[in-house]
């Protein structure tokens, strides 16, 4: 296979004269594309560029302009750096841009997010209702007007806590006084909501998959969740069955929204830190890492080599403990009732007493500072280290695997069931293990080596079935290569102090756009962050793993028995915090 | 590969078994100090720890680490008269760096000349809205605000800490932070004798 073109010198405007421009902001990159040209750029980028992967959409309200822009990551899955492209549309009512569901399947759920958060309406989207807010909420939160409720300030840190800081709780301020109002002649006591559901299962129609030649027969719709013990959350699956067959479903999310990204623009830049933590509260080592990248690619600083080891080691322990907590889950899913999962929790226990050495928390981490890391390592934790990462967990891992892979139930559970092929991987945007265990060596530690993962020794796991065994057993592999990336890291780590910069509790972020992206244990965490030299960040998204492996979720699941969508799921591994953010 | 069904099962089995007949070997080797001893807790959980794994809270309880954070303190020297020295300056650094925003200081005005001077009229953390991230305690310039190690907060009402609450002696925060505070100690007193040599120049 030839050597693909570095995606950085692809010249856009040349083969779109007059309709796609070089996006010339001080700080920003990419191609601004006109609104009509869309499809027909994305079109071109995908199958004359080779741009096959759709990483990330999303939205940046520029109110002060009067613009509003959707901002396309793109990426070959042979490797190397990504594309931007931004479509900028006024910010009139309604705000419309074409839909890329047609060229690029992954867009679903994304666009869908943003039609429910900045309220741009995506014209061909074949399923455009809210995702994360409920049916009937007035207004798109993430518009730099709209007020929260208990709104106090656009930025942190509030005036009211010093120098007069008269304490009062947040829930003494009468919830249904200034802070919420309701249209003209509207009476909540009144109020049914409209037909949502109605809604809901209309998309499944949509989507339903007809047996032409068989006989007619009626389609009963189930509902899995809320509250349902294998979801791992809050999280409901609207199912449409034949039978027991899947004839279509739809993922129901939001349920632990808090609006992550409002929060994170009234937060400083520092501030948001902590509160990555949260996001896929199962690795937050890993979101730390994905953020303070970003951030650091606009303060334009490297920390110093200690820390990057000591990040790189931390990043791979979260892995391991992620993907034991994934191998315990799916295999409760699989009806391994628990005992499999305590024996995964146990060594994930020890992993968590380092880290808790380390930072202070076992799960809210908050480790990692712009140029560094917060403290280096304590007397007697790299012994602790060496101890787990080189003695115990190697041959607790191959306990685990003898304990499972070779048991019939999870082979007849696990083999060519919930098959994703390796196009539909690529089309529906899928990361991480996800999208390995599907035949697609594409793993952003080698696709475009940050820090310095250029300088271990591993392997990016593959398998070839994409069914939900492979999903199993490449997380082993995956355990196996976070071994040896920590016992090499652990034989090189260097002395020296561990952050470049002297700690400020107000970082100074220069203007411009940065896009931070790691090989998190779900699949590429992205981070994208616009900051106008202001103390708090303009824009501020995640690319969650888990919320965009969700739209391989429907597909995956279709033709399945009923009982084999929650093996899936757990397949899938996701995290709610993350999902719904 | 799978000659006989089942065989992939057994062969799980045995490892539960393994683990099984672990527990009762490590119990009698540890005979009388597996349970409830400092030794016992540890060796369970180290390198070598096999069979049960679980530590029976509240009767047993696994050490925490020095850097482990739970809800900030507020530390007071002791006076030669046993008078309580806040090291708190109001200057404002924590609840301006917090991020969940639950530090609320009222400061001191001192009513003779109405200038304010350090020692914080109030001090509020609202513990429940409080995230443990720690990051007052980093860039506190004074050394005043620490993270605390105790946990056991759980209450019926409302958890908002006032001064007094938050308050404990600079000896408490020593000991649950002897590496820390030795290194703070040190550097504080080097910057109180270059100070003290530049003014006797």
């Amino acid at each position: 296979m030839a050597t693909p073109a570095p995606v950085a010198a692809l010249n856009l405007s040349a083969r779109f004269p007059g309709s796609v421009t070089a996006d010339a902001r001080p700080g920003y990159s990419g191609w601004i594309v006109e609104k009509g040209k869309l499809l027909e750029v994305t079109q071109a980028l995908r199958d004359e560029f080779g741009c096959d992967y759709l990483s990330s959409v999303t939205g940046v309200d520029y109110l002060p302009e009067g613009k509003m822009e959707v901002v396309y990551q793109v990426y070959k899955t042979t490797g190397g750096p990504g594309l931007l492209v931004k479509v900028q549309v006024p910010r009139a009512d309604p705000v419309e841009v074409p839909s890329v569901v047609s060229i690029y399947p992954g867009a679903e759920l994304q666009e869908r997010e943003i039609w429910d958060l900045f309220g741009i309406q995506f014209s061909g989207h074949p399923d455009l209702r809210r995702i994360l807010m409920w049916e009937g909420f007035a207004g798109h939160p993430m518009r730099k007007d709209w007020k929260e409720a208990y709104y106090e300030e656009d930025g942190k840190p509030f005036k009211t806590r010093w120098p007069e800081g008269k304490h009062a709780l947040a829930e003494s301020k009468n919830p249904f006084g200034d802070n919420i109002s309701y249209p003209a002649g509207f009476d909540p006591e009144k109020w049914i909501p409209e037909d949502a559901e109605k809604a809901l299962y209309g998309a499944l129609a949509r989507y339903e998959v007809r047996d032409e030649a068989g006989l007619g027969t009626d389609h009963v719709i189930v509902n899995m969740g809320p509250q349902h013990p294998s979801t791992h959350g809050v999280f409901r699956i609207a199912v449409m069955l034949d039978g027991e067959t899947v004839v279509s479903l739809k993922p129901v999310m939001g349920y632990l929204h808090r609006n992550h990204e409002k929060i994170g623009e009234r937060n400083t830049f520092l501030m948001n830190m902590p509160y990555t933590d949260r996001l896929d509260y199962l690795s937050s080592m890993s979101n730390n890492f994905g953020y303070a990248l970003a951030v650091e690619k606009l303060m334009n600083v490297r920390p110093p080599e200690r820390a990057e080891y000591l990040r790189v080691m931390m990043a791979e322990m979260t892995r391991i403990s992620n993907h034991l907590m994934a191998i315990g889950a799916l295999t409760n899913d699989l009806g391994a009732y628990f005992t499999p999962m305590l024996y995964a929790l146990e060594e994930r226990e020890l992993i968590l007493d380092i880290f808790e050495a380390v930072s202070g928390a076992r799960m809210m981490c908050n480790y990692f500072r712009f140029g560094g890391v917060a403290r280096d390592l304590p007397e007697g934790t790299l012994q602790k280290i060496k101890d787990l990462f080189f003695e115990r967990l190697p041959r607790r891992i191959d306990e685990i695997d003898r304990f499972l892979t070779e048991n019939e139930i999870i082979r007849a559970r696990g083999i060519g069931q919930g098959v994703l092929t390796a196009e539909d991987a690529i089309k529906y945007s899928a990361a991480g293990p996800l999208l390995r265990a599907s035949g697609i060596p594409y793993d952003v530690r080698r696709a475009e080596p940050y820090s310095i993962y250029d300088r271990f020794d591993f392997e990016v796991c593959v398998r070839q079935n994409g069914d939900i065994y492979d999903r199993l057993m490449i997380r082993f592999d995956e355990i196996r290569q976070s071994l040896r990336i920590i016992q090499q890291a652990v034989k090189q780590l260097p002395e020296g102090p561990v952050a470049a910069v002297k700690p400020a509790y107000q970082v100074r972020v220069p203007a411009g756009e940065a896009y931070g992206r790691v090989e998190g244990p779900k699949g590429e965490l992205g981070f994208y962050v616009i900051s106008n030299g202001k103390p708090s960040p303009w824009r501020y998204h995640v690319r969650a793993p888990s919320f965009i492996n969700l739209t391989a979720f429907g597909p995956m699941c279709t033709g399945q028995k009923i009982a084999d969508v929650v093996a899936v799921l757990g397949s899938i591994d996701i995290v709610l915090g993350e999902v719904d953010r | 590969m799978n000659d006989m069904y089942g065989k992939g099962i057994l062969k799980g089995l045995s490892v539960s078994l393994k683990r099984f007949i672990e527990t009762y070997a490590d119990d009698l080797k540890w005979i009388g100090k597996r349970y409830r001893t400092e030794e016992g807790i540890a060796h369970r959980s180290s390198k070598d720890g096999r069979g049960i794994f679980t530590i029976q809270y509240p009767e047993e309880k696994l050490p925490v680490p020095e850097e482990f954070r739970f809800v900030p303190l507020l530390v007071y020297d002791e006076g030669p008269d046993g008078e309580k020295i806040m090291r708190c300056t109001s200057c404002g650094i924590c609840s301006r760096v917090c991020p969940p925003q639950c530090i609320w200081i009222v400061r001191s005005v001192d009513p003779a000349t109405g200038r304010p001077f350090p020692d914080p009229a109030e001090f509020y953390v609202d513990a429940d809205v409080c995230m443990n991230c720690g990051l007052c305690a980093e860039y506190c310039p004074f050394d005043a605000i620490k993270m605390d190690h105790d946990y056991e907060l759980a209450s019926f009402g409302r958890s908002l800490f006032d001064k007094a609450r938050l308050a404990k002696p600079a000896s408490y925060y020593e000991t649950i932070r002897p590496v820390n505070s030795g290194r703070e100690n040190a550097a504080r007193a080097a910057k109180e004798a270059a100070r003290s040599a530049a003014q006797a120049e």
